[in-house]
Protein backbone atom coordinates (compact mmCIF):
# COMPACT_ATOMS: atom_id res chain seq x y z
CA UNK A 1 0.00 0.00 0.00
CA UNK A 2 1.31 3.42 -1.13
CA UNK A 3 2.21 6.28 1.58
CA UNK A 4 2.02 9.79 1.74
CA UNK A 5 4.86 11.64 2.90
CA UNK A 6 4.52 11.83 6.73
CA UNK A 7 3.38 8.10 7.13
CA UNK A 8 6.94 7.39 5.25
CA UNK A 9 8.82 9.39 7.55
CA UNK A 10 7.07 8.11 10.74
CA UNK A 11 8.18 5.04 9.51
CA UNK A 12 12.00 5.54 9.12
CA UNK A 13 12.54 7.23 12.13
CA UNK A 14 10.13 4.46 14.24
CA UNK A 15 11.66 2.08 12.23
CA UNK A 16 8.31 0.07 11.64
CA UNK A 17 5.69 0.08 8.67
CA UNK A 18 3.59 3.09 9.97
CA UNK A 19 -0.30 3.89 8.46
CA UNK A 20 -2.69 6.37 9.55
CA UNK A 21 -3.99 5.11 12.92
CA UNK A 22 -0.91 3.51 13.80
CA UNK A 23 0.50 5.15 17.53
CA UNK A 24 4.10 5.18 17.03
CA UNK A 25 7.48 6.24 19.77
CA UNK A 26 9.87 7.81 16.80
CA UNK A 27 13.38 9.41 17.35
CA UNK A 28 13.49 13.26 17.03
CA UNK A 29 16.19 14.91 15.07
CA UNK A 30 15.28 17.68 16.66
CA UNK A 31 14.12 19.74 19.32
CA UNK A 32 13.40 23.29 19.70
CA UNK A 33 11.77 25.97 22.83
CA UNK A 34 10.92 29.44 22.44
CA UNK A 35 11.07 31.70 25.57
CA UNK A 36 6.90 31.34 25.88
CA UNK A 37 7.40 27.65 26.18
CA UNK A 38 11.06 27.01 27.48
CA UNK A 39 11.08 27.80 31.06
CA UNK A 40 7.88 25.39 31.82
CA UNK A 41 10.18 22.41 29.73
CA UNK A 42 12.72 23.32 32.22
CA UNK A 43 10.26 22.81 35.20
CA UNK A 44 8.84 19.91 33.50
CA UNK A 45 12.42 18.25 32.97
CA UNK A 46 13.72 18.86 36.03
CA UNK A 47 10.10 17.09 37.25
CA UNK A 48 10.74 14.12 35.00
CA UNK A 49 14.01 13.44 37.06
CA UNK A 50 16.31 14.63 33.32
CA UNK A 51 20.22 15.14 34.15
CA UNK A 52 20.90 15.99 30.16
CA UNK A 53 19.92 16.36 26.93
CA UNK A 54 19.78 13.31 24.73
CA UNK A 55 22.52 15.05 22.00
CA UNK A 56 23.78 18.57 22.46
CA UNK A 57 23.92 19.79 19.26
CA UNK A 58 19.85 18.53 18.47
CA UNK A 59 18.83 20.39 21.01
CA UNK A 60 17.99 24.79 20.82
CA UNK A 61 16.34 27.31 22.65
CA UNK A 62 15.63 31.21 20.78
CA UNK A 63 14.55 33.94 22.54
CA UNK A 64 12.52 35.62 20.52
CA UNK A 65 8.66 36.56 21.77
CA UNK A 66 9.68 38.68 24.25
CA UNK A 67 12.57 39.69 22.51
CA UNK A 68 14.33 42.49 24.05
CA UNK A 69 12.92 41.46 27.39
CA UNK A 70 10.11 44.03 28.47
CA UNK A 71 9.90 43.31 32.24
CA UNK A 72 11.31 41.88 35.26
CA UNK A 73 9.26 38.91 35.30
CA UNK A 74 10.51 38.19 31.61
CA UNK A 75 13.88 39.07 32.25
CA UNK A 76 13.97 35.99 34.76
CA UNK A 77 12.56 33.42 32.78
CA UNK A 78 15.37 34.46 30.27
CA UNK A 79 18.08 34.07 32.74
CA UNK A 80 16.56 30.66 33.66
CA UNK A 81 16.42 29.51 30.03
CA UNK A 82 20.39 30.89 28.87
CA UNK A 83 21.68 29.27 32.38
CA UNK A 84 19.83 26.16 31.73
CA UNK A 85 20.81 25.59 28.08
CA UNK A 86 24.66 26.76 29.21
CA UNK A 87 24.31 24.29 31.78
CA UNK A 88 23.44 21.38 29.30
CA UNK A 89 25.67 22.53 27.00
CA UNK A 90 23.34 23.30 23.76
CA UNK A 91 22.99 25.87 22.17
CA UNK A 92 20.74 29.06 22.82
CA UNK A 93 20.15 31.49 20.30
CA UNK A 94 19.96 34.81 21.91
CA UNK A 95 17.74 38.23 21.43
CA UNK A 96 17.87 39.74 18.06
CA UNK A 97 19.04 35.91 15.69
CA UNK A 98 15.67 36.31 15.23
CA UNK A 99 12.39 33.93 15.12
CA UNK A 100 12.20 30.26 15.95
CA UNK A 101 10.99 29.38 12.16
CA UNK A 102 13.54 31.36 10.45
CA UNK A 103 16.24 30.58 12.67
CA UNK A 104 15.99 27.18 12.42
CA UNK A 105 15.82 26.60 9.22
CA UNK A 106 18.81 28.84 8.56
CA UNK A 107 20.74 26.88 11.17
CA UNK A 108 21.06 24.45 8.65
CA UNK A 109 19.80 22.01 11.19
CA UNK A 110 16.61 21.25 9.59
CA UNK A 111 15.99 19.46 5.77
CA UNK A 112 14.15 16.81 4.05
CA UNK A 113 13.64 13.92 5.78
CA UNK A 114 13.55 15.12 9.03
CA UNK A 115 11.29 15.04 12.04
CA UNK A 116 11.60 17.97 14.09
CA UNK A 117 9.51 18.76 17.52
CA UNK A 118 9.19 22.32 18.16
CA UNK A 119 7.10 23.81 21.82
CA UNK A 120 5.82 26.85 19.45
CA UNK A 121 2.35 25.55 17.47
CA UNK A 122 4.28 26.86 14.15
CA UNK A 123 7.28 24.47 13.87
CA UNK A 124 4.84 23.38 10.62
CA UNK A 125 7.06 26.18 9.09
CA UNK A 126 9.68 23.79 7.96
CA UNK A 127 7.45 21.21 5.91
CA UNK A 128 8.66 23.21 3.23
CA UNK A 129 11.87 22.29 3.46
CA UNK A 130 10.00 18.61 3.16
CA UNK A 131 10.14 17.79 6.93
CA UNK A 132 8.26 16.80 9.33
CA UNK A 133 8.13 19.29 11.85
CA UNK A 134 5.05 19.90 14.53
CA UNK A 135 4.60 21.95 17.39
CA UNK A 136 4.07 20.22 20.60
CA UNK A 137 3.64 21.47 24.45
CA UNK A 138 6.22 22.21 27.21
CA UNK A 139 5.97 18.47 28.37
CA UNK A 140 6.38 16.95 25.66
CA UNK A 141 9.62 19.01 24.80
CA UNK A 142 11.09 18.30 28.37
CA UNK A 143 10.51 14.48 27.40
CA UNK A 144 12.09 15.14 23.59
CA UNK A 145 14.75 16.96 24.96
CA UNK A 146 15.41 13.85 27.25
CA UNK A 147 15.04 10.83 25.56
CA UNK A 148 15.45 12.22 21.85
CA UNK A 149 11.78 10.51 21.35
CA UNK A 150 8.18 11.34 20.94
CA UNK A 151 4.74 9.13 20.60
CA UNK A 152 2.82 10.29 17.28
CA UNK A 153 -0.35 9.41 16.06
CA UNK A 154 0.21 8.70 12.39
CA UNK A 155 -2.12 11.40 10.56
CA UNK A 156 -4.21 11.07 7.70
CA UNK A 157 -3.76 13.71 4.71
CA UNK A 158 -5.13 15.86 2.86
CA UNK A 159 -4.21 17.07 -0.14
CA UNK A 160 -4.03 20.63 -2.10
CA UNK A 161 -3.57 20.39 -5.07
CA UNK A 162 -2.87 24.25 -7.05
CA UNK A 163 -2.60 24.47 -10.68
CA UNK A 164 -2.43 27.77 -12.61
CA UNK A 165 -0.55 30.89 -11.77
CA UNK A 166 -0.69 33.39 -9.20
CA UNK A 167 -1.94 36.24 -11.18
CA UNK A 168 0.47 39.96 -10.27
CA UNK A 169 -0.51 41.58 -6.93
CA UNK A 170 -1.34 37.84 -5.37
CA UNK A 171 1.04 35.99 -2.80
CA UNK A 172 1.29 32.80 -1.26
CA UNK A 173 0.12 34.27 1.64
CA UNK A 174 -3.47 35.07 -0.56
CA UNK A 175 -3.63 31.68 -1.50
CA UNK A 176 -2.99 30.38 1.87
CA UNK A 177 -5.64 32.22 3.17
CA UNK A 178 -7.55 31.46 0.87
CA UNK A 179 -7.54 27.70 1.60
CA UNK A 180 -7.70 28.28 4.98
CA UNK A 181 -11.32 29.95 4.69
CA UNK A 182 -12.26 26.82 2.86
CA UNK A 183 -11.21 24.07 4.73
CA UNK A 184 -12.24 26.24 7.90
CA UNK A 185 -10.09 26.56 11.56
CA UNK A 186 -10.70 23.19 11.98
CA UNK A 187 -11.13 21.44 9.01
CA UNK A 188 -7.48 19.25 9.03
CA UNK A 189 -7.13 18.74 12.91
CA UNK A 190 -5.34 15.93 13.71
CA UNK A 191 -4.52 15.53 9.73
CA UNK A 192 -0.98 16.42 7.94
CA UNK A 193 -1.60 18.76 4.40
CA UNK A 194 0.71 17.90 1.34
CA UNK A 195 0.76 21.36 -0.97
CA UNK A 196 1.36 20.01 -4.29
CA UNK A 197 0.82 21.36 -8.49
CA UNK A 198 2.35 23.99 -10.50
CA UNK A 199 1.37 26.69 -8.47
CA UNK A 200 3.80 25.60 -5.00
CA UNK A 201 6.31 24.56 -8.16
CA UNK A 202 6.59 27.71 -9.08
CA UNK A 203 6.96 29.73 -5.79
CA UNK A 204 9.91 30.47 -4.41
CA UNK A 205 11.47 28.67 -0.98
CA UNK A 206 10.92 31.91 1.12
CA UNK A 207 6.87 31.90 -0.13
CA UNK A 208 6.25 28.18 0.45
CA UNK A 209 7.47 29.15 4.02
CA UNK A 210 4.38 30.92 4.55
CA UNK A 211 2.20 27.92 3.17
CA UNK A 212 3.28 25.37 5.73
CA UNK A 213 3.58 28.19 8.31
CA UNK A 214 0.30 28.52 8.64
CA UNK A 215 -1.00 24.98 8.22
CA UNK A 216 -1.73 24.87 12.09
CA UNK A 217 -4.51 27.13 11.10
CA UNK A 218 -6.77 24.24 9.98
CA UNK A 219 -5.86 22.27 12.47
CA UNK A 220 -3.54 20.57 10.71
CA UNK A 221 -0.37 18.86 12.53
CA UNK A 222 2.09 19.31 9.34
CA UNK A 223 1.73 21.13 5.95
CA UNK A 224 4.33 19.44 3.95
CA UNK A 225 5.69 19.72 0.66
CA UNK A 226 8.39 18.01 -1.49
CA UNK A 227 11.89 18.76 -1.93
CA UNK A 228 13.13 20.49 -5.10
CA UNK A 229 15.85 22.26 -6.85
CA UNK A 230 14.94 25.44 -5.39
CA UNK A 231 14.61 23.88 -1.99
CA UNK A 232 17.90 22.42 -2.21
CA UNK A 233 19.15 25.74 -3.51
CA UNK A 234 17.97 27.28 -0.85
CA UNK A 235 19.79 24.88 1.77
CA UNK A 236 23.17 24.87 0.60
CA UNK A 237 23.18 28.63 1.12
CA UNK A 238 23.08 27.45 5.03
CA UNK A 239 24.51 23.96 5.48
CA UNK A 240 26.28 21.32 3.44
CA UNK A 241 24.65 18.25 5.30
CA UNK A 242 23.54 15.77 2.99
CA UNK A 243 19.53 15.26 3.12
CA UNK A 244 17.19 12.34 1.62
CA UNK A 245 14.20 13.79 0.49
CA UNK A 246 10.40 12.03 1.00
CA UNK A 247 8.10 12.03 -1.86
CA UNK A 248 4.89 10.41 -1.50
CA UNK A 249 3.76 7.23 -3.43
CA UNK A 250 1.62 7.70 -6.32
CA UNK A 251 -1.03 5.33 -4.70
CA UNK A 252 -0.50 6.81 -1.35
CA UNK A 253 -4.50 7.03 0.50
CA UNK A 254 -5.10 10.51 1.21
CA UNK A 255 -8.16 11.40 3.38
CA UNK A 256 -9.59 14.33 0.92
CA UNK A 257 -8.13 15.85 -2.01
CA UNK A 258 -9.23 19.32 -2.87
CA UNK A 259 -8.43 21.14 -5.72
CA UNK A 260 -7.47 24.92 -6.75
CA UNK A 261 -7.31 27.17 -9.53
CA UNK A 262 -4.95 30.07 -8.44
CA UNK A 263 -5.45 31.74 -11.96
CA UNK A 264 -7.99 34.47 -11.03
CA UNK A 265 -7.68 34.87 -7.31
CA UNK A 266 -7.43 38.01 -6.00
CA UNK A 267 -5.29 39.06 -2.71
CA UNK A 268 -7.15 38.10 0.47
CA UNK A 269 -7.76 39.05 4.15
CA UNK A 270 -8.68 37.41 7.42
CA UNK A 271 -10.99 39.48 9.36
CA UNK A 272 -11.03 40.15 12.92
CA UNK A 273 -11.09 37.40 15.19
CA UNK A 274 -10.88 34.25 13.45
CA UNK A 275 -8.10 33.47 10.85
CA UNK A 276 -10.69 31.68 8.85
CA UNK A 277 -13.03 34.31 8.49
CA UNK A 278 -11.56 35.27 5.22
CA UNK A 279 -12.69 37.82 2.26
CA UNK A 280 -10.64 39.06 -0.74
CA UNK A 281 -9.30 42.57 -0.33
CA UNK A 282 -12.21 44.42 -2.67
CA UNK A 283 -14.59 43.56 -0.18
CA UNK A 284 -12.75 44.88 2.90
CA UNK A 285 -11.26 48.12 1.43
CA UNK A 286 -11.57 51.13 2.44
CA UNK A 287 -11.79 50.42 6.48
CA UNK A 288 -9.49 52.40 8.04
CA UNK A 289 -6.47 51.39 10.12
CA UNK A 290 -4.22 52.50 12.66
CA UNK A 291 -1.31 50.58 13.16
CA UNK A 292 0.47 48.08 10.09
CA UNK A 293 2.91 45.12 10.77
CA UNK A 294 5.36 43.69 8.47
CA UNK A 295 7.57 40.74 10.08
CA UNK A 296 6.78 37.51 11.95
CA UNK A 297 7.58 34.21 11.64
CA UNK A 298 4.64 33.51 8.28
CA UNK A 299 5.93 36.91 6.18
CA UNK A 300 9.37 38.46 7.71
CA UNK A 301 11.70 36.98 5.70
CA UNK A 302 14.21 38.73 2.72
CA UNK A 303 10.88 38.77 0.22
CA UNK A 304 8.75 39.90 1.92
CA UNK A 305 10.79 43.32 2.88
CA UNK A 306 11.51 43.39 -0.85
CA UNK A 307 8.08 43.24 -1.82
CA UNK A 308 6.87 45.63 0.89
CA UNK A 309 9.73 48.10 -0.28
CA UNK A 310 8.77 48.20 -3.76
CA UNK A 311 5.33 49.84 -2.49
CA UNK A 312 6.70 51.83 0.08
CA UNK A 313 9.54 53.15 -1.68
CA UNK A 314 9.62 56.61 -2.27
CA UNK A 315 6.13 57.27 -0.69
CA UNK A 316 5.05 57.93 3.00
CA UNK A 317 2.95 56.28 5.08
CA UNK A 318 -0.34 57.87 5.75
CA UNK A 319 0.03 60.33 9.14
CA UNK A 320 -2.16 58.53 11.20
CA UNK A 321 -0.72 54.91 10.47
CA UNK A 322 2.09 53.47 12.10
CA UNK A 323 4.02 51.15 10.66
CA UNK A 324 6.29 48.61 12.48
CA UNK A 325 8.51 45.92 10.78
CA UNK A 326 10.47 43.22 11.96
CA UNK A 327 12.79 41.51 9.99
CA UNK A 328 12.20 37.54 10.42
CA UNK A 329 16.15 37.34 11.45
CA UNK A 330 19.58 38.96 11.72
CA UNK A 331 20.34 37.46 8.50
CA UNK A 332 17.04 38.67 7.18
CA UNK A 333 18.25 42.20 8.75
CA UNK A 334 21.53 41.81 7.17
CA UNK A 335 20.79 41.15 3.68
CA UNK A 336 17.74 43.53 3.57
CA UNK A 337 20.12 46.73 4.56
CA UNK A 338 22.79 44.95 1.88
CA UNK A 339 19.83 45.33 -0.71
CA UNK A 340 19.17 49.10 0.24
CA UNK A 341 15.85 47.84 1.37
CA UNK A 342 15.76 49.01 4.98
CA UNK A 343 16.81 52.64 3.73
CA UNK A 344 13.31 52.50 1.72
CA UNK A 345 11.52 51.58 4.62
CA UNK A 346 12.78 53.69 6.67
CA UNK A 347 12.50 56.54 4.58
CA UNK A 348 8.90 55.87 3.98
CA UNK A 349 8.51 56.02 7.82
CA UNK A 350 8.73 52.62 8.75
CA UNK A 351 9.54 51.75 12.58
CA UNK A 352 12.01 48.74 12.92
CA UNK A 353 11.66 46.82 15.78
CA UNK A 354 14.51 43.84 16.68
CA UNK A 355 14.51 40.68 14.67
CA UNK A 356 11.93 38.59 16.68
CA UNK A 357 8.52 37.61 16.74
CA UNK A 358 7.77 41.65 17.26
CA UNK A 359 4.27 42.96 18.07
CA UNK A 360 2.82 39.05 16.98
CA UNK A 361 1.68 38.04 20.58
CA UNK A 362 0.89 41.03 21.97
CA UNK A 363 3.83 41.32 24.79
CA UNK A 364 5.67 44.31 23.20
CA UNK A 365 6.89 46.57 20.33
CA UNK A 366 3.46 47.62 19.62
CA UNK A 367 0.41 46.81 21.70
CA UNK A 368 -2.78 48.77 19.80
CA UNK A 369 -5.05 51.28 21.78
CA UNK A 370 -8.71 50.66 22.75
CA UNK A 371 -10.81 49.99 19.25
CA UNK A 372 -8.23 50.68 16.98
CA UNK A 373 -7.37 47.93 13.94
CA UNK A 374 -4.50 46.70 12.89
CA UNK A 375 -3.39 45.11 8.97
CA UNK A 376 -0.68 42.87 10.06
CA UNK A 377 1.26 40.24 7.75
CA UNK A 378 1.10 37.39 11.03
CA UNK A 379 -0.99 34.26 10.69
CA UNK A 380 -2.96 34.64 13.83
CA UNK A 381 -5.88 37.68 14.49
CA UNK A 382 -7.37 36.07 17.49
CA UNK A 383 -9.41 38.83 19.73
CA UNK A 384 -6.84 40.08 22.16
CA UNK A 385 -3.51 38.28 19.99
CA UNK A 386 -1.64 41.12 20.32
CA UNK A 387 -2.43 42.54 23.90
CA UNK A 388 -5.64 44.41 23.11
CA UNK A 389 -8.83 42.47 22.71
CA UNK A 390 -10.63 45.13 21.49
CA UNK A 391 -8.78 45.98 18.88
CA UNK A 392 -9.39 44.33 15.45
CA UNK A 393 -6.96 42.32 13.53
CA UNK A 394 -6.79 41.65 9.50
CA UNK A 395 -4.14 39.34 8.14
CA UNK A 396 -2.74 39.64 4.72
CA UNK A 397 0.05 39.94 2.43
CA UNK A 398 3.01 41.63 2.84
CA UNK A 399 2.02 43.86 -0.37
CA UNK A 400 -1.19 44.32 1.22
CA UNK A 401 0.09 45.56 4.41
CA UNK A 402 2.44 48.29 2.17
CA UNK A 403 -0.30 49.38 0.66
CA UNK A 404 -2.70 49.88 3.62
CA UNK A 405 -0.21 51.86 5.59
CA UNK A 406 0.01 54.10 2.77
CA UNK A 407 -3.47 54.83 2.29
CA UNK A 408 -4.50 54.75 6.15
CA UNK A 409 -6.96 52.16 4.70
CA UNK A 410 -7.38 48.13 3.54
CA UNK A 411 -6.31 48.75 0.20
CA UNK A 412 -6.02 46.36 -2.60
CA UNK A 413 -2.57 46.71 -3.59
CA UNK A 414 -2.50 46.30 -7.29
CA UNK A 415 -3.61 49.71 -7.14
CA UNK A 416 0.50 50.30 -6.42
CA UNK A 417 2.03 47.82 -9.12
CA UNK B 1 -12.00 8.30 37.04
CA UNK B 2 -15.33 10.36 38.45
CA UNK B 3 -15.98 13.71 39.05
CA UNK B 4 -18.75 15.89 39.82
CA UNK B 5 -19.81 19.69 39.30
CA UNK B 6 -21.52 22.15 37.02
CA UNK B 7 -21.08 22.97 33.51
CA UNK B 8 -19.74 26.43 32.26
CA UNK B 9 -20.47 27.02 29.10
CA UNK B 10 -18.37 28.38 25.98
CA UNK B 11 -19.05 27.72 22.35
CA UNK B 12 -16.78 26.59 19.57
CA UNK B 13 -13.22 27.96 18.66
CA UNK B 14 -12.07 28.60 22.07
CA UNK B 15 -8.41 29.65 21.68
CA UNK B 16 -5.56 29.58 23.66
CA UNK B 17 -5.66 32.99 23.68
CA UNK B 18 -8.48 33.48 25.16
CA UNK B 19 -7.79 30.61 27.71
CA UNK B 20 -4.99 32.45 29.09
CA UNK B 21 -4.04 35.90 27.15
CA UNK B 22 0.36 36.10 25.54
CA UNK B 23 0.15 39.25 27.70
CA UNK B 24 0.29 37.36 31.44
CA UNK B 25 1.55 33.70 30.58
CA UNK B 26 5.16 35.44 29.56
CA UNK B 27 5.48 37.09 32.96
CA UNK B 28 5.58 34.36 35.31
CA UNK B 29 5.83 29.86 36.11
CA UNK B 30 3.75 30.21 38.92
CA UNK B 31 0.20 28.76 37.83
CA UNK B 32 -1.62 29.68 40.62
CA UNK B 33 -1.53 33.65 39.28
CA UNK B 34 -1.85 32.62 36.11
CA UNK B 35 -5.32 30.89 36.33
CA UNK B 36 -6.71 34.03 38.13
CA UNK B 37 -7.00 35.05 34.13
CA UNK B 38 -8.25 32.10 32.74
CA UNK B 39 -10.91 32.84 30.05
CA UNK B 40 -11.43 36.35 31.22
CA UNK B 41 -11.56 37.76 27.43
CA UNK B 42 -14.76 35.70 27.26
CA UNK B 43 -15.76 35.98 30.29
CA UNK B 44 -14.25 38.34 33.45
CA UNK B 45 -15.57 36.78 36.63
CA UNK B 46 -14.89 32.94 35.10
CA UNK B 47 -12.83 32.63 38.05
CA UNK B 48 -14.35 33.53 40.68
CA UNK B 49 -17.57 31.56 39.90
CA UNK B 50 -16.03 28.11 38.93
CA UNK B 51 -16.05 26.08 41.66
CA UNK B 52 -13.20 23.00 42.38
CA UNK B 53 -14.42 20.14 40.33
CA UNK B 54 -16.52 22.17 37.69
CA UNK B 55 -16.80 21.49 34.12
CA UNK B 56 -15.90 23.61 31.13
CA UNK B 57 -18.03 22.67 28.96
CA UNK B 58 -17.32 23.70 24.45
CA UNK B 59 -18.34 23.27 21.32
CA UNK B 60 -15.79 22.19 18.52
CA UNK B 61 -11.70 23.04 18.34
CA UNK B 62 -11.01 23.43 21.66
CA UNK B 63 -7.79 25.07 22.76
CA UNK B 64 -6.94 25.80 19.15
CA UNK B 65 -4.20 28.29 18.29
CA UNK B 66 -1.17 28.37 20.28
CA UNK B 67 0.95 25.56 21.73
CA UNK B 68 1.29 27.27 25.38
CA UNK B 69 0.86 24.32 27.92
CA UNK B 70 -0.08 27.87 30.02
CA UNK B 71 -3.79 26.82 28.80
CA UNK B 72 -4.62 23.51 30.09
CA UNK B 73 -2.38 24.11 33.11
CA UNK B 74 -4.32 27.34 33.81
CA UNK B 75 -7.76 25.76 33.86
CA UNK B 76 -6.33 23.21 35.56
CA UNK B 77 -5.18 25.38 39.14
CA UNK B 78 -8.57 27.14 38.54
CA UNK B 79 -9.86 24.05 39.77
CA UNK B 80 -11.69 22.74 36.75
CA UNK B 81 -12.21 18.75 36.86
CA UNK B 82 -12.27 18.25 32.91
CA UNK B 83 -12.89 19.84 29.92
CA UNK B 84 -16.00 18.05 27.92
CA UNK B 85 -15.97 19.58 23.97
CA UNK B 86 -17.37 18.04 21.01
CA UNK B 87 -13.58 18.54 19.71
CA UNK B 88 -9.70 19.71 20.68
CA UNK B 89 -7.14 21.08 19.11
CA UNK B 90 -4.51 18.48 18.81
CA UNK B 91 -1.34 20.09 20.95
CA UNK B 92 -4.59 21.33 23.39
CA UNK B 93 -5.50 17.58 24.02
CA UNK B 94 -1.77 16.38 23.83
CA UNK B 95 -0.73 19.18 26.61
CA UNK B 96 -4.34 18.19 28.60
CA UNK B 97 -3.55 14.94 28.71
CA UNK B 98 0.48 15.50 29.87
CA UNK B 99 -0.45 17.93 32.23
CA UNK B 100 -3.02 15.56 33.83
CA UNK B 101 -6.19 17.26 32.75
CA UNK B 102 -9.01 15.23 31.61
CA UNK B 103 -10.18 16.00 28.56
CA UNK B 104 -13.67 14.32 27.06
CA UNK B 105 -14.82 14.32 23.13
CA UNK B 106 -18.58 14.16 23.53
CA UNK B 107 -21.76 15.54 22.33
CA UNK B 108 -22.20 18.59 24.14
CA UNK B 109 -25.39 20.11 22.74
CA UNK B 110 -27.17 18.81 25.73
CA UNK B 111 -25.14 20.28 28.53
CA UNK B 112 -26.35 23.59 29.61
CA UNK B 113 -24.48 26.75 31.66
CA UNK B 114 -24.93 25.72 34.85
CA UNK B 115 -26.71 22.12 34.78
CA UNK B 116 -25.34 19.60 37.79
CA UNK B 117 -23.11 16.61 36.12
CA UNK B 118 -21.34 13.40 36.53
CA UNK B 119 -18.92 12.16 34.80
CA UNK B 120 -17.18 9.11 35.17
CA UNK B 121 -14.20 8.82 32.66
CA UNK B 122 -13.78 5.13 32.85
CA UNK B 123 -16.98 4.31 31.98
CA UNK B 124 -17.25 7.05 29.50
CA UNK B 125 -20.16 7.85 30.73
CA UNK B 126 -21.55 11.32 31.43
CA UNK B 127 -24.66 11.94 33.35
CA UNK B 128 -26.91 15.44 33.13
CA UNK B 129 -28.13 15.38 36.83
CA UNK B 130 -30.61 18.14 36.05
CA UNK B 131 -31.92 17.49 33.22
CA UNK B 132 -31.93 13.18 34.18
CA UNK B 133 -30.21 12.32 31.07
CA UNK B 134 -26.78 10.48 30.05
CA UNK B 135 -24.50 11.06 27.19
CA UNK B 136 -21.99 8.44 26.28
CA UNK B 137 -18.35 10.10 26.04
CA UNK B 138 -15.45 8.42 23.53
CA UNK B 139 -12.83 6.44 25.12
CA UNK B 140 -9.70 7.95 25.49
CA UNK B 141 -6.58 5.97 23.56
CA UNK B 142 -4.82 3.67 25.84
CA UNK B 143 -1.55 5.74 25.50
CA UNK B 144 -3.64 8.63 27.15
CA UNK B 145 -4.90 6.30 29.97
CA UNK B 146 -1.19 5.29 31.05
CA UNK B 147 -0.67 8.80 30.64
CA UNK B 148 -3.47 10.33 32.62
CA UNK B 149 -3.14 7.17 35.42
CA UNK B 150 0.07 8.58 36.22
CA UNK B 151 -0.63 11.93 36.58
CA UNK B 152 0.86 13.25 33.83
CA UNK B 153 3.89 12.71 31.32
CA UNK B 154 6.33 14.27 33.90
CA UNK B 155 5.53 11.86 36.89
CA UNK B 156 5.19 9.21 33.85
CA UNK B 157 8.78 9.67 32.76
CA UNK B 158 9.91 9.59 36.56
CA UNK B 159 8.29 5.97 37.30
CA UNK B 160 9.56 4.85 34.11
CA UNK B 161 12.61 6.35 33.11
CA UNK B 162 11.32 7.30 29.43
CA UNK B 163 8.19 6.25 27.79
CA UNK B 164 6.79 3.15 28.78
CA UNK B 165 3.43 3.27 26.46
S1 LIG C 1 6.09 35.48 15.01
FE1 LIG C 1 4.12 35.25 16.03
S2 LIG C 1 3.31 33.33 15.29
FE2 LIG C 1 5.49 33.34 14.78
S3 LIG C 1 6.50 32.29 16.46
FE3 LIG C 1 6.49 34.47 16.94
S4 LIG C 1 4.63 34.82 18.17
FE4 LIG C 1 4.42 32.83 17.14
Amino acid sequence: MGRTIIEKILSAKSGQEAYAGDIVVAAVDYVMGQDGTAPLAIRAFNDMGGTAVFNRSSVAFVIDHSAPSPNEGVSALHKLMREFAGNCGFCLHDIGTGVCHQVLPESGEVGPGYLIIGADSHTCTYGALNAFSTGVGSTDLAGGMISGQMWFKVPETIKFVCSGVLPAGVYSKDLILHLIGDVTADGATYMSTEYVGEAIEAMSQEARFTMSNMAIEMGAKAGLMEADEKTFAWLRRFTTREFTPVTADHDAVYARVREYDVTKLEPQVARPHRVDNVAPVSREAGKTIHQAVIGTCTNGRLEDLRIAAGILGGRKIHRDVRLIVAPASRRVFLDAMAEGIIQLLVEAGAALVTPGCGPCVGTHNGVPADNETVISTANRNFKGRMGNSSAEIYLASPATVAASALTGKITDPREFL
Amino acid sequence: MQFNGRAHKFGDDVNTDYIISGKYKFKTLDMKKLAKHVMEDLDPHFYEKVAAGDFIVAGTNFGCGSSREQAPLAIKYAGVGAVLAKSFARIFYRNAINTGLPVVECDTDQLEQGDELYVDLTAGVITNRTKGITIPAKPLPTVMIKILNDGGLAPHFKKHGGFNL
